[in-house]
């Protein structure tokens, strides 16, 4: 057996349960650097590293994982920023079961290097030291270009073209910028600060960031070309809520995952009446869906006061889509699951507000399109499940504003715009799109790569043409 | 920072006027069309549709009553404040052609939304009658710009100290009777239930009716699903979909509920603002 199967991986230092499903503060405290060059040392550093074909973005692994065993955090942070332009995110909320640690060989027999929490440690280190330099600005080229959307993608683009020694400009929807990272995304998972310093260090590079700005309303993507800018990027996101459109599913107490996360997190719901947006607090809550945003909502409702906090999902525990570590920590706090379980109806007292849902059970049938096995009701198996707060967290769709308000662009029949899959490049000219607007709702980790991808195509055409 | 360069108060301080620096908001808006101001770092997003664009002086106008914390903290805002955040516009302008004869009711704050589609209807040719009302004459907003805006104005209150005494459906309901096959449209803004027994009256004679909603919102930009209101037995959102629609479709019981959905903690933080003013 080699030397690094002997060490173990080293367990992240966590809240506990109890303690943390009253609180907001981030569930893991993060590793020390003792840790952290502990875990590194495990690194195999194999000739042809398979988690770095598991990363989308093809992070060097081995290479800032050798750094950090070396204890030369500085080198590791600028190996990771080759690829990768917000590790501080990234390794709190890649898939990493899925992706680069699910391909690591140690994770064959026992447990794979944990790249995800040191990715984290890196990042966190240098944001408190301030010690690398960051790659040096290109000259001004006097082109400009806007950046529709603040989220992961929006800002690598931005990231990206400013050092290239363009004029980047930023049109955010919302008041604060970072997209889900910010208004979806809750604190415990994902501090906002840690976002925030994101966006400034942009801005100190010469980012222009316009908040209050919904384009296609205030202005349209032709009249930024008429503004003088060259390229434009759209990174809108999938912002649209689906809803289960079941009788009773407007009563009060009813609310999509997005309005619920976003007055918990971006309004601070949770800091009410500190903060003025409320939300409804509820007793006996229950999310349907299983994904990252179910779990959040769920985990999210325990934070404010629910005694019970339980997930519906129509399928079972195999198919759930959210991030095992996201799962795990919800079992933890005390979130229970009803699998193989639909909705039918929602239940309203006279007020109008919700008390409770019908439901019946459901069997795996045969696979669907997407490859899994599709539910289906039991007859007779009707079921009641009282509540006092509903939240809808089954996915999200294309939003039509911005797509609706401008002429040339291309898209599928879902509304999601149609881009190159190697350059983002849309339909339109001067027009690149990545992120949820054109593959729906995916990963941070995607929408950064398909953001460094727009940018290599976008500085190619302001160099030489579309 | 969007500043505020004019300022007045109306209805005995229970109603106030903003005028805002917002001059690519001013320059954009058209009548119908609503704005979201936050006043600061914690203060809630709150939608208001706009009264009025100065796209020379780069402003735009709201008109609001005084309900609840958030209104009364834009009320603590005097010329030369600012709100931190104006974001617009938001939703679809009304749609303003040539009809013939028209009616434009409007009660309480919901005058300041109807007068510049009043304005703007006129200006297409049609022959407007205006209704406007209110509690008392001590409680009417902008009667002379809703006389300058129409060809003819009439005005309701509930108690007979101005004007009819009645409500703006009695008025709405006599004029239907004498000419209802002349009128093609009748465009409703005010309270729910006002909207609701306009669309009731205009039902009755079969007369096309439009009203503009206000649900809660979020974000305004169709992303949350807070605003849906039920038209026609389907989901519609009526920030990106509304503000305006067809009064005889709308769901206003379903409405009305889901408006008083944070009385509760709206009376909380109202009282938690009161003491911290103290
Ligand atoms: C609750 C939640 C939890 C998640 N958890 C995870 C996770 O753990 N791991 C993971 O990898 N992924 C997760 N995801 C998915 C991930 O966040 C998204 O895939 C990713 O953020 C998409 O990035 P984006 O840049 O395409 O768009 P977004 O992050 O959606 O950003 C789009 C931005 O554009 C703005 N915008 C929209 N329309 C306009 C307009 N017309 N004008 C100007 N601005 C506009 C929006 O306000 C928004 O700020 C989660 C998503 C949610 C909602
Ligand atoms: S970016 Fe994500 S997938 Fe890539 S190495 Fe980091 S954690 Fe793994
Ligand atoms: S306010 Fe969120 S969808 Fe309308």
């Amino acid at each position: 057996m080699a030397k690094n199967e002997k060490i173990q991986r080293q367990q992240m230092p966590e809240q506990a349960p109890l303690v943390r499903k009253n609180n907001f503060n981030e569930v893991p405290k993060g590793y020390t650097a003792e840790m952290a060059i502990q875990e590194a040392k495990r690194c195999m550093q194999c000739k042809k590293p398979a988690c770095v074909e598991g990363c989308p973005v093809g992070v060097d692994i081995p290479g800032f994982i050798k750094h950090v065993s070396n204890g030369d955090f500085t080198k590791a942070i600028s190996k990771l920023w080759e690829k990768n332009s917000l590790p501080a995110v990234c390794g709190r909320v890649c898939p990493q079961e899925n992706q680069c640690e699910g391909k690591c060989i140690l994770g064959k027999k026992g447990e794979p290097v944990a790249i995800g929490n040191l990715e984290r440690f890196v990042a966190d280190y240098e944001r408190e030291k301030q010690l690398a330099t960051r790659p040096e600005k290109a000259e001004p080229t006097g082109k400009k270009v806007a950046v529709v959307g603040s989220g992961p993608a929006g800002l690598t683009v931005a990231g990206d073209l400013v050092l290239k020694g363009h004029d980047v400009t930023i049109y955010e929807a919302f008041h604060k910028p970072g997209g889900v990272l910010v208004y979806g995304i809750p604190e415990f998972r994902l501090p906002k600060e840690i976002v925030f310093s994101e966006v400034s260090g942009l801005e100190k590079m010469g980012v222009n960031v316009q908040l209050n700005t919904v384009v296609g309303r205030i202005v349209s993507i032709d009249e930024l070309f008429e503004q003088g800018y060259e390229a434009v990027f759209i990174a809108v996101g999938a912002g649209l809520p689906t809803f289960l459109n079941i009788p009773g599913e407007n009563l009060i107490g009813i609310l999509s995952a997005n309005e619920y996360l976003t007055r918990a997190n971006l309004m601070k719901a949770y800091l009410f009446p500190k903060y003025d947006t409320p939300v409804v607090r509820g007793k006996k809550v229950i999310t349907i869906g299983a994904g990252n945003v179910a779990m959040d909502a769920a985990r999210t409702a325990l934070r404010l006061g629910a005694e019970t906090s339980t997930i519906v999902y129509r399928r079972s525990r195999e198919e759930v889509p959210a991030r095992q570590a996201e799962v795990h920590h919800a079992e933890q706090e005390g979130v229970k699951f009803h699998f193989l379980t639909g909705p039918t109806k929602f239940l309203g007292n006279d007020k109008g507000r919700v008390v409770g849902m019908e439901g019946l059970k459901m069997v795996l049938g045969e696979p669907d399109a997407s490859g899994r096995r599709r539910p289906v009701p039991m007859k007779n198996s009707e079921f009641e499940l009282e509540c006092d707060l509903a939240i809808i967290a089954v996915g999200a769709g294309a939003n039509p504003l911005l797509t609706q308000s401008t002429e040339g662009l291309s898209l599928n029949k879902w509304g999601y715009i149609i881009a190159d899959p190697e350059t983002g490049k849309t339909s339109k000219k001067g027009v690149w799109a990545g992120g949820d607007i054109v593959t729906g709702s995916a990963t941070v980790i995607l929408a950064m790569g398909a953001g460094r991808q727009a940018a290599d195509s976008i500085h190619q055409y302001l160099s030489w043409g579309w | 920072m969007f500043k505020i360069i004019n300022r007045e108060e109306m209805a005995e301080g229970t109603v106030i006027l903003n005028e805002i620096e917002a001059p690519l908001i001013a320059k954009k808006a058209r009548p119908g069309q609503f704005v979201i101001l936050k006043a600061n770092d914690t203060g809630e997003r709150i939608p208001l549709t706009m009264a009025d664009t100065n796209t020379e002086k780069g402003t735009i106008t709201i008109i609001f009553m005084v309900v609840g914390k958030s209104t009364a903290l834009f009320k603590t805002l005097l010329v030369g404040d600012a709100y931190q955040d104006v974001i617009g516009p938001l939703g679809k302008p009304t749609h303003l052609e040539k009809l013939g004869d028209v009616i434009c009711v409007g009660g309480g704050t919901g005058i300041a939304v109807l007068h510049p589609i009043t304005r703007g209807l006129k200006q297409a040719g049609n022959h407007v009658t205006a209704i406007i009302g209110s509690r008392n004459k001590d409680l009417l907003i902008l009667e002379d710009k809703m006389r300058a805006a129409s060809h003819e104005l009439h005005v309701c209150t509930d108690d007979g100290s101005y004007g009819h005494k009645g409500f703006v459906t009695d008025v709405l309901k006599k004029i239907l009777n004498e000419k209802k096959d002349q009128i093609k449209l009748v465009v409703g803004i005010g309270p729910v239930p006002m909207m609701k027994f306009v669309s009731l009256v205009t039902k009755e004679f079969n007369v096309k009716t439009l009203v503009s909603l206000n649900p809660i919102m979020i974000d305004g930009t169709g992303m949350c699903g807070g605003c849906r209101v039920s038209v026609g037995g389907k989901n519609k959102f009526a920030c990106v979909d509304g503000p305006e629609f067809d009064g005889h479709a709308v769901d206003f019981d379903e409405l009305s509920l889901r408006l008083q959905a944070y009385q509760e903690d709206e009376r909380q933080c109202y009282d938690h603002f009161c003491k911290c003013q103290d």
